[in-house]
């Protein structure tokens, strides 16, 4: 059966969707996500979505669901890479991801995640 | 003018992603821009799926159209299944019988320049979209 690798990458969780996803391998990764996340303990989860040419809202749930649910297990989200054309078509879809967290690209995203285990580390609960 | 048909079964959500596949073929050959291709397939795939989950399976065809000097796609989703009963319910944003988050109907009508429905009940839907250059 298909399945989308998921790298782990110090306390990160690392995944690069480079193929045209069908539903089945959305909702597998999302399980597979959300198993690894409590196996190998990880703080933060990083989409890399540079390669997808459309998100539909099914795609768009996928996204939701796992920032959610990563959440819930102490995990932070975030979608990187996100085309221009597929963010304007997303917005005019209706579905403006506001549950997830993202950033233009995979080097800022880490970024987003490292300082976010910083504040953690230091018990320091402030957020932003 | 030449205009090129395409039809495709839609029977599993690996026909979706091949709707997708042709949605972007026969877009580019409409010559739509990049940002009206990424419409157009998204709104593809929204149907496809509706046609898969609720239709029972159908069929799309894609149309390479031409009007008043425009060249353009349209793409006519069938399916013989339960029917919609109340068709503007279902195409409010939030409206939804499934697994979906209710952005289908209203979100393709809202990506394509042309939109139409016409569904009765336990006969089947045919949505009909167009996107021009």
């Amino acid at each position: 059966m298909d399945r989308i690798p998921i790298l782990k990458f110090g306390n990160a969780l690392l995944v690069t969707i480079q193929v045209d996803m069908h539903d089945r391998l959305a909702t597998t990764l999302e399980e597979d996500l959300t198993s690894k996340i409590v196996e190998l303990s990880a703080k933060g989860v990083l989409i890399d979505i540079s390669a997808l040419e459309i998100v539909d809202s099914f795609i768009g749930r996928m996204l939701d669901n796992i920032a959610a649910v990563s959440r819930i297990l102490d995990a932070d989200t975030v979608v990187v890479g996100m085309r221009p054309a597929v963010a304007i078509t997303l917005v005019e879809l209706g579905l403006s991801l506001t549950g997830v967290k993202t950033a233009l690209n995979v080097e800022r995203g880490m970024a987003l995640i490292q300082a976010r285990l910083k504040t953690s580390d230091s018990e320091d609960d402030d957020e932003e | 003018m030449t205009t090129k048909n395409e039809r495709l079964d839609i029977r599993s959500s690996d026909d979706v992603v091949r709707v997708r596949q042709l949605t972007r073929t026969m877009a580019l050959a409409a010559g739509l821009s990049l940002v009206d291709q990424t419409k157009i397939i998204t709104a593809a795939s929204e149907l496809a799926r509706n046609t898969l989950d609720y239709g029972g399976g159908g069929f799309v065809l894609a149309e390479l159209v031409e009007a008043v000097g425009r060249r353009g796609l349209k793409l006519t989703f069938e399916d013989h299944g339960p029917g919609i009963a109340d068709i503007n319910a279902a195409l409010k944003d939030g409206f939804s019988t499934g697994k979906g988050m209710g952005f289908g109907l209203g979100g393709a009508r809202r990506l394509s320049n042309e939109f139409s429905i016409h569904s009765k009940p336990g006969e089947g839907t045919k949505v009909v979209i167009a996107r021009w250059k």
